[in-house]
């Protein structure tokens, strides 16, 4: 059970951060449906950085900065160009797909360097990790998962407990409000739009290098749009994603595990289990019609001050 | 002071309209030729081998058209969708679902007479892709549920699905252990015109239906209202719900169709590689036919030479055929970017223009 559990919060790792990315982008009031291509992205240019380095900060960044180039693509056709959000964002997955294909031919099948593997193997941490049940689950990780946990919490202070969280859930909700107020609302759209797709780009580069760890064609298999669907389960709330993440991580693996405890449901209908959950989450939570579980008012509408 | 000033504009000719895009088009080949190029590749001669693998003998030419024929009916299938703002991307799924359809029908009744046999496949193909459409459908109108998410958690259920019956239920015995479903009896395969399957006529044919639709029927014109407004269809008194649920079986039956000529035409049985991302170029090739039904017809075809161009370049040069996806994303991303320069005057408002009001005031 603990080595379940374990290895579900790996997987969830790759959602949360997409996740998290996109609700950043979200609260801008940009709908990106780019996630999936930006994850490719990521995966492909943070698998060849880190190959050719054999440094695995530089694999991480290249993951990185290769979903902050795409989402900033996003970026200038929706919110300088104001083209539409949804074709943009679906335009970036057929691209992102592609070029991953294209750029990771070379590198099919081939493993990430060695250091990269041991920086990222389980670390367990003094007295935490001993904690019955929790410790092995969620304190004996590799370093990024660490890494998530402060993410997580970072973001979670910055969205609720800083002046920038406030202004960026105004521009979200009421981008002429927030315009009004003196909030340069193309400065915060640019600048979460990237950021945001700059973690989708390092949560490819996560399961590349660190989940896969050899290069595999389309190795985001879908996890993208799971990200999009979590957001709405997660109410754009970084905190549920954390839940919603685990939740998917720990269907994705099931199959593997039913098969070597020797329960036989065939491959495929455990394959369909996470996008069968996920349509099952977003009907669920179209039932939610509290309040603040809300997409942000201004949710892909572009801005134009003239306009008003 | 602003420098930069951006205005609506109306007044734009068609002319200077399609001058634009077609400078879009050409940027667009440019930046990916500089992307091939950073590559290691020599665009020019990635593009000529592109043409030249596509129209450049009679047969290469044929299997562009073969190409070209799921690509526009899929395309019709998402534009109607499309029309009303309801983003189906489910078209992967739908064409699955309509293949296995056919499927069912062709591998029970193998020994009805061709013209039967393929009416009801037609039939089948047409009621699973838009019972697969409809799904999202319904909960789309009844809760709100967002359809983008749905149907294209559809796509990946309706592939596992026909892989599941490929490799299970439907394996041909007869196949040695290869995991494949059995092939259609003769009468179960598309007949053959100049060399094609009959599919280029059903598309041509199909084209001007669904052009008179959308523009000469009361439900195309509410389609377009919906999409336009719902509060004017509303306040019109259409029922919205059903013209949506309506509309989206229309698109999936669509794309259901495509699945039942790939099915039939092409692979003579079901695979779970048919649908082959028609259903999700069609999405490119109909918002770049500004989801008008003729336009779909000149921009699939021009995007089948790009398929064609890069299954041809995969062999002959080992560029992965992915080639053409991130050529097709990038040719959207620019025509995407020209909507703006179409919709807006953008003029440099240089200091004499902001400064002349002010003077006045003083004087």
């Amino acid at each position: 059970m603990e080595g379940f559990l374990a290895a579900a919060l790996v997987a969830s790792i790759p959602l949360l951060i997409a996740t998290i990315g996109e609700i950043l982008t979200e609260k801008a009031g940009l709908l990106n449906l780019g996630v999936e291509g930006l994850m490719l992205l990521g995966a492909v240019m943070g698998f060849i950085a880190g190959y050719e380095s054999g440094n695995p900060w530089a694999g991480l960044m290249g993951a990185f900065l290769a979903g902050c180039c795409g989402s900033l693509m996003f970026a200038i056709l929706t919110i300088s160009l104001r083209a539409n959000q949804v074709v943009t964002g679906l335009t970036l997955t057929i691209f992102g797909a592609g070029f991953a294909s294209f750029v990771g031919k070379d590198y099919i099948g081939l493993p990430v360097p060695a250091l990269i593997r041991e920086t990222f193997s389980p670390l367990a941490l003094p007295v935490l990790s001993d904690i019955p049940l929790l410790g092995p689950v969620f304190f004996h990780q590799d370093v990024f998962i660490y890494g998530s946990y402060f993410l997580v919490i970072i973001i979670c202070l910055y969205l609720y407990r800083t002046r920038f969280g406030l202004n960026l859930k105004a521009v979200g909700e009421s981008a002429a409000s927030a315009d009004a107020a003196g909030v340069r609302i193309s400065l915060y759209r640019y600048l979460h739009t990237v950021g945001g797709g700059g973690l989708c780009g390092l949560a490819g580069g996560y399961m590349s290098l660190v989940m896969m760890s050899v290069w595999v064609e389309n190795v985001v298999a879908g996890r993208g749009w799971i990200a999009v669907a979590l957001v709405i389960f997660a109410a754009w709330n970084p905190f549920k994603a954390l839940g919603g993440a685990f939740l998917f991580g720990g269907l994705s693996i099931l199959g593997f595990r039913m098969q070597s405890m020797g329960i036989h449901v065939s491959q495929y209908w455990i394959d369909m289990l996470p996008y069968a959950a996920t349509i099952l989450i977003i009907i669920l939570s179209s039932r939610n019609n509290r309040k603040e579980n809300q997409p942000p008012a201004d949710l892909s509408v572009s801005y134009f001050r003239e306009d008003r | 002071m602003k420098l930069i000033q951006i205005k609506k504009r109306e007044d734009m000719s068609r002319k200077k309209e399609l001058l634009i895009r077609i400078v879009a088009v050409f940027l667009s080949l440019i930046f990916a030729g500089l992307v091939i190029k950073i590559l290691g590749y020599d665009p020019l001669n990635v593009f000529s081998s592109m043409v030249n693998g596509a129209i450049g003998t009679e047969i290469r030419f044929k299997q562009t058209i073969l190409k070209a024929v799921p690509l526009i009916i899929t395309s019709l299938g998402i534009l109607v969708a499309f029309k009303m703002k309801f983003w189906n991307i489910g078209g992967e799924g739908q064409i699955m679902m309509g293949a296995l359809g056919a499927t069912f029908v062709a591998l029970n009744l193998p020994d009805l007479p061709r013209l039967p046999l393929l009416g009801l496949m037609m039939l089948a193909a047409i009621a699973a892709g838009g019972f697969w459409a409809f799904i999202p459908a319904f909960f789309k109108t009844r809760m709100g549920v967002n359809e983008t998410i749905f149907t294209l958690m559809l796509n990946y259920i309706a592939i596992k699905f026909v892989t599941y019956l490929q490799y299970g239920p439907w394996k041909d015995p007869g196949s040695q252990g290869f995991p494949k479903v059995a092939m259609f009896s003769k009468n179960g395969t598309l007949p053959t015109l100049f060399g094609l399957h009959i599919g280029w006529i059903i598309a041509l044919v199909l084209v001007v239906l669904v052009h008179v639709f959308l523009n000469h029927t009361k439900k195309g014109f509410e389609i377009a209202v919906v999409g336009e407004s719902q509060e004017t269809a509303r306040y019109a008194g259409m029922n919205i719900k059903n013209i949506v649920i309506t509309a989206m079986i229309l698109s999936g039956g669509l794309c259901g169709l495509t699945g039942m000529i790939q099915a039939a035409g092409i692979e003579q049985t079901l695979t779970s590689t048919l649908s082959a991302g028609y259903g999700f170029t069609a999405i490119i090739t109909a918002w770049l036919a500004r989801l008008n039904a003729i336009g779909t017809l000149v921009v699939c075809l021009i995007f089948a030479v790009l398929l064609q161009g890069a299954a041809y370049i995969q062999i002959s040069m080992q560029i992965p055929a992915a080639a053409a996806d991130m050529i097709q994303g990038i040719i959207l991303f620019f025509v995407l970017g020209s909507e703006f320069f179409i919709q807006y005057k953008v003029s440099l408002a240089g200091r004499l223009a902001g400064l002349r009001p002010t003077r006045r005031e003083a004087a």
